[in-house]
This record gives structure tokens, sequence and C-alpha cells, in this order.
């Protein structure tokens, strides 16, 4: 099998999806000279001319705008933007017409749209670089968000949402591009809102997604040292969420720790932390406990820094704690 | 004028104490003589009386704290009265505000702690605030506000409900006390193990054993430490020395069958051993000595510890003046005291001031053995069993009786002849009971 970046399974999904439906185009700030800021979009141009592959201003409320405006008359556009951070700029687009359209339209409309891009933080980029968005888009009906950890699940993600036929946000990561994984030559979907095992073991479930899948694994392994074996869910899908398959893994563990790159506020793991409590009850042997981002601005200094985004040691503590080890 | 109660010495050995029980909350009115608490010490639970009358205003240490002699238990004094200067430290700060102050104190508290408790995690998340931590602080603080209320893990309570075990009687490992799935689990192997062993009846000497693959820790209680320290300072300190005796016990079984003979009493061989010994020490009081540094004490009386095995441990009540004692006051007494032992309502006068000890293990069928020796005794004898051994008597292999017995002694009190002398004493009163008449 194949190994591909994750920036090359972003691309192929949709050179393939452009093949396969002329609807569907990209657009971005520099997607087509430039051959993408991260280079996900390389050779696009030439390959779909300029019609489909589309440079814009640095105006992501007005491209938003085109995207939905689009969108609404039959196309399928695929907006990048160059990170999550700067989609705010354009989140009335995102969150009052795409995510609306539909249900005000009683269902007259259809909004077939990717907004897609970098997310959270990437290193020392500041404070406003470094926001993970996850939870906040998923507060939204009408949205369904992706954030996929894998290339071979970036790629399979990715060509469900292009055919899906809903607004959907689809993030990536600019520390993720370059990380490879096996890719099927052939073609493959992968449906949303299907979470998957990336690590199977009895006594802890771990529920981790984006980079947060990283951090756990390397946790876990710590841990299987000392006899504690890690069982790690990624999500894949933030909203809709597959909470049957966290639900069915705690009912085996009997105890959870969620990693999650959000602030602790009603972050992604407020959410699935009181799922789990509401429909696992019975089967917690400890409180649900979570690994997040401290309810702090991203700080630029190194050492600031190194101590604000959650580590391995962190996630251990969680599991220590979870399973009476300490 | 408030007071604080300290915790009392309770035993000559006893260098802390466990709050077992209190009878009292904060509040409460007390009478001089009211019982107000229950106190494990390393040899029984004792009770602990209050010798004022007046309010409680402060418990100072929880059920299940261990309090070092002379530490503080409980204030006591006159309702509202101001206490911070019998506080001391930081908390006497809080106190001095006013009584709107001292209304929010629990609050003030809690909020006090979590500073601290994020202090210690310092090392890994000095950011990841109170959301995190309050969740998991093991904090006894809040255990006392609410202590009667049993803390389980939601699994746990399923666990129990599922096998009808009750959450009441399983001891929680976890935060605070909490019932978690692996108490539940290892309540219900111990109990599966008693149920066993119930419906095992027919068969009681076989015991059925719990297989579990799973280590396991246990709390060292009062008792298991007070064995620890005494007896490893003793075979540590006392240059022990060691003398074995075959005795021949056919006279003292016939002797034993007459006694029992009537009916009225039912003298055992451990009560005739007693009686031996005690004999004994009187005609070898060197034997009846302690080693005090500088000086060796002769004592006076003659009193004879006997160690009764009880749960997770043994104590040695006293048989006081055993020497001019009667076999059937003896046996009466051993029992009383085995019986108070079992119960753990042994009190300091029934397990203080004895001169000598037997350690007797023949009903194990335990040959012979050695004892440690007992501080501040000199010496013990560890019993062995009455075994059945051709004997040659006239010429003749005959069926015997014997016994044998193993002195241990303290070389820096008594010398290898005091003990050989002592023992052939022993083994003439065993041999020929009526001898014991004469002294």
């Amino acid at each position: 099998m194949p190994q591909l970046q994750f920036r090359e399974a972003i691309r192929e999904a949709m050179q393939e999806e452009m093949r396969r439906d002329d609807r569907v185009f990209l657009m971005g700030e520099e997607v087509a000279e430039y051959d993408g800021a991260y280079k996900v979009s390389q050779g696009m141009l030439a390959e779909f001319g300029p019609k489909r592959i589309i440079d814009t201003p640095i105006s992501e409320l007005g491209f938003s705008g085109i995207g939905v405006g689009a969108a609404m008359n039959g196309l399928i556009p695929i907006v990048e933007f160059m990170t999550f951070n700067f989609s705010i700029v354009g989140v009335d687009q995102i969150l009052n017409n795409a995510a609306k359209i539909r249900y005000m339209s009683g269902g007259q409309v259809n909004m077939p749209i990717i907004f897609r891009g970098p997310n959270a933080a990437a290193g020392q980029l500041g404070a406003t670089h470094s926001v993970a968005y996850e939870s906040f888009f998923s507060y939204f009906p009408g949205l369904k968000v992706i954030y996929a950890s894998e290339p071979y699940d970036a790629k399979g993600l990715l060509k469900s949402a292009i055919r899906d036929g809903n607004p959907i946000i689809f993030m990536e990561s600019e520390q993720m591009y370059g990380l490879k994984g096996e890719v099927p030559e052939e073609e493959y979907l992968i449906p949303i809102g299907k979470g998957k095992i990336k690590r199977e073991g009895d006594d802890v479930t771990i529920v981790a997604h984006g980079k947060m899948l990283y951090v756990a694994r390397q946790a876990a392994e710590q841990l299987a040292k000392d006899g504690i074996e890690c069982e790690i869910i990624d999500p894949r899908t933030i909203k809709p969420f597959d909470i049957d398959l966290v639900i069915e893994s705690v009912k085996k563990t009997n105890r959870v720790v969620l990693v999650d790159e959000s602030h602790p506020f009603g972050g992604v793991a407020s959410e699935v932390g009181f799922l789990i409590q509401r429909d696992a009850f019975d089967y917690l042997d400890a409180p649900v406990q979570r690994v997040t981002l401290p309810d702090v601005p991203a700080p630029f200094a190194k050492n600031l820094y190194d101590i604000w985004f959650p580590d391995t040691k962190q996630v251990i503590a969680a599991v220590k704690a979870v399973t009476y080890t300490n | 004028m408030a007071i604080i109660i300290d915790m009392p010495k309770l035993s000559d050995t006893m260098e802390e104490g466990v709050i077992s029980k209190w009878n009292i909350k904060e509040g409460d009115a007390v009478k001089s003589g009211d019982i107000i608490a229950e106190v494990e010490t390393d040899k029984a639970t004792m009770d602990v009386e209050a010798f004022d009358d007046g309010v409680v205003l402060k418990i100072m240490a929880k059920e299940g704290e261990a309090v070092p002699l002379g530490g503080k238990m409980v204030i006591i004094g006159e309702k509202g009265e101001d206490i911070s200067d019998l506080l001391g430290g930081d908390s006497a700060k809080d106190d001095k505000g006013s009584s709107d102050e001292k209304k929010s104190e629990k609050s003030a508290k809690s909020e006090k702690s979590e500073p601290e408790k994020s202090d210690s995690k310092k090392d890994f998340d000095p950011l990841f605030g109170d959301l995190e931590k309050s969740e998991e602080k093991p904090s006894e603080e809040s255990s006392d506000d609410d202590s009667s209320r049993l803390k389980a893990s939601p699994l746990a309570r399923k666990i129990a409900e599922d096998q009808g075990i009750k959450l009441s009687q399983v001891k929680g490992s976890g935060p605070n006390g909490r019932i978690v799935k692996k108490d539940v689990e290892s309540f219900d192997g111990a109990s599966v193990a008693t149920e066993e062993k119930k419906s095992d009846s027919k068969a009681p000497s076989m015991p059925v054993y719990e297989i579990s693959a799973e280590d396991q820790e246990f709390k060292i209680s009062q008792m298991r430490k007070t064995i620890a320290k005494r007896l490893a300072e003793s075979k540590f300190t006392n240059p022990h020395f060691y003398e074995t005796i075959d005795i021949d016990m056919k006279r003292a079984m016939e002797a034993r069958t007459a006694m029992n003979a009537a009916g009225d009493v039912k003298i055992s061989f451990n009560d005739l051993v007693v009686k031996a010994c005690a004999k004994a020490l009187r005609l070898h009081p060197k034997m009846n000595s302690s080693w005090l540094g500088d000086v060796i004490k002769q004592h006076g009386g003659v009193h004879v510890a006997v160690a009764v095995a009880i749960d997770d441990g043994l104590v040695t009540p006293v048989i006081r003046n055993a020497d001019v004692k009667g076999l059937a006051q003896i046996s009466a007494e051993t029992k009383e005291l085995a019986g108070k032992a079992r119960d753990k309502k042994l009190q300091p006068e029934d397990w203080e001031g004895s001169t000598f000890t037997i350690s007797n293990l023949g009903m194990y069928g335990i040959e012979e053995f050695t004892a440690i020796i007992n501080p501040p005794n000199a010496a013990i004898l560890a019993v062995g069993a009455i075994r059945d051994v051709p004997v040659v008597e006239n010429g003749q292999v005959v069926p015997g009786k014997r016994m044998k017995v193993t002195l241990s002694s303290d070389h820096r009190v008594v010398d290898g002849a005091t003990c050989a002398e002592f023992l052939n004493t022993v083994r003439k009163f065993l041999e020929n009971p009526t001898t014991m008449l004469v002294y």
C-alpha cells in the first residue's frame, strides 16, 4: 500500500472528486498560482485550470459568501482557509448562511459546501493563530465537523464530505501535513460520524481527536510499561459524534480520559463527558477525566507554550487517576 | 475556659492511638464521665472519657486517624468561645475573625485547599485549573461534611447490587474512601470463600483457601505495628540463647485425668505448665528478672503471661501471682483472659507487668520451636506437643508420652546453667506433679 503524506491524501481526495463531478471546485488564498500555502493543492491548477482552482483575495467573508452563493446555485465549492483562525473573519457566512439556509428555506435550498484548512495550535504562532475551533463550529446546528488525524481517514472522509450535500467543516493541521500513512490505491469512502478504535486495551478508554491522537498514543505506550492498557478511540468526526463506539468501550474499561485540544469550558470533552455519564453511568468506576488546554489564550514564549499545550504527562496523570494507580 | 483533650496513654507501650469512633460531634454538649471516643491502641480498643463538662468546640482528629501520644484530639469549652489560641498555626488566623467569617469557614477552607493541591502537582500543570482538580481532590475535608454518606463508583454500586453485596461492608480504596470496582470484586471473593466454608461444614478440618492471583496490600494495624516493633527490638537487642528439654508427661497426664474426673474443673496441660513454671520461678528468682540497662530487677511477684493468638496478631494476658494460685483459678483466669483477648476487650491491667511468658503451640502438633522473648521478661518458654514415643523403661521398650519445651533466655540477665537448673525444676514438677505440693 502506498505511503502518502496527509497533504497528498487530501489532494487525492479533491482531485478524485473533481474528476468525478465537474460541479466541484476549490477556492482560497494561494491555492492556485502558488500551489497552496501548505502545498495541499500542488499541481491542481495545472490539471483543472483557473476556472476550478481559484485564487481569492485576502477576504474571508467575501469568498465564504461566494462559496455559499455557488452552493445555492448547484455547485460544490471547497473553500480553503489558510487556517481556521482566519475563518473567523468570514464566520457570518458560515454560521448564518451555510449552516441555516436549508433549514430557513424549508429544505428548498441545498448547501453542499466544504470549508477546510488547518485548525488549532501549531507551535509558536501566538494567541490569535492558535485556536482549536472544532467545539465552536460543533455548537451550531446544521454543520458537520470532521477533524481527521491520519492520511487514510482524511482522504476517505473528505471524499464523503464532498458527496454529502451538506455544509461541512473539515479540519487539518499544519503540523500533520507532513505525516505519512498507508492509503490504498483503490477508491474508498469513510462514513461521516463513525469513530475508530486506534489502539485496543482493557483498562481505560482514551478519546482523542486530531493531533491529540499522537499525544494519547505516546501516553499509552508509556502506560503499557506499567501494565495499564489504554484503548484509544479517534472519533474522526466531531459532529455527529460517534458516542456509541465510546460507550461500548467504556462498558468494557469502566474508565475514561478525554484528550481535547480545546479550552476546558464548553469544549468537545465537556459534551462527550456529559454523554458518557448519562449513557454509561452504571459502568463508570471513576469520574470521567479530561486533559485540555487551560482556560488561557496561547502564549507565544516557548517555555509557556510547552506548559500550555496538552502533553503525555498530563494524559498519564489522568489515566492513573481514573485507574486509581497513583 | 476551653481545654484540649490530648491522646491519653491507654497502654504502657502505646505511642499513638487510632480514633476508631467518635461518639460526639462539634457542637454537642458533654458531661464529665461521658465516653467521647473509642481509640484503638496497640493492644485493644479503649474508651476515652471526658473529665470536664462543656461543648465540643473542635474535633481535631478524624475517625481512622492516628494521633500521637499527647496529640490534640478535641477542644471542649463554652459555646462560642474563642479557641484561636488553642488551635495554633495558621488556623488561628482563620478563626480570629467575626462570627460571620467563622460561618464561612468551610468554604474558605476548601478555597484554601485547592491552591495547596495544585502546588503539589505544579511540576506538570500549573495552568490546568481547578476545574480538573476539584473532581478528584483527595482532601479529607469534604469527607467529614458527609461522612455518613457511602461513597461508591456507579459501577461498584451496580456490581454490589447485582451480587447482593452490602456496600456498607466493603472498604473503599479510592479517593475519600470511595468504593470502586476492585474493592467490590475482592470483597466478593472473600464472601464466596466463607460461603464455601459454611457449606463444607462436614469436613471442618479442611480449610477452603481463596485462590487469588492478585497481590494484595493490607494496612498495618496498631497491634501488628507493636508486635513488629517490640519483637524486632527484643530479637535484635537481647542476646537470645536456647535450651531444650524433653519432659516425660505420663504422670502429668494421669494427674490431669484424676483432677478433671470430678467434672467441676477442666484443667489443661497449659495450666499445668503455667503452674509448674510459676513454682519453678519462685525457686529460681534469677529467672524472674528484667534487664533495665543499669540494673537487673528481680521481681517480687511471679506473673506469668500466656500468649494468645487472635485475629491478626497475638496478645499476652497475665496470670498474676501464678505461683500461689491453684490450678482451678489459673485455668479459670486463663479462659477468661483468652476470651477477652479474642473479643479485643483486654484492659491494660490484663496484659501489663508480666515477669515470664509461656507460648504453647502444642495444640497445633508443633514438636518444638523457639520463641522470641517478650520484653521486659528475661525468658520465654516455648511448649511443644505431647508425643507418643517409644521409651526404654527397665530395659523394655514401652510406649511413652514426651513433651519438648524450649527456653529462650536473655543472656544479659541469666546464664546457661541458671536456665538449665530452672528447666530441670520445671521438668521435675511436670514429671511428678505431686512434688509441686512441697513448695
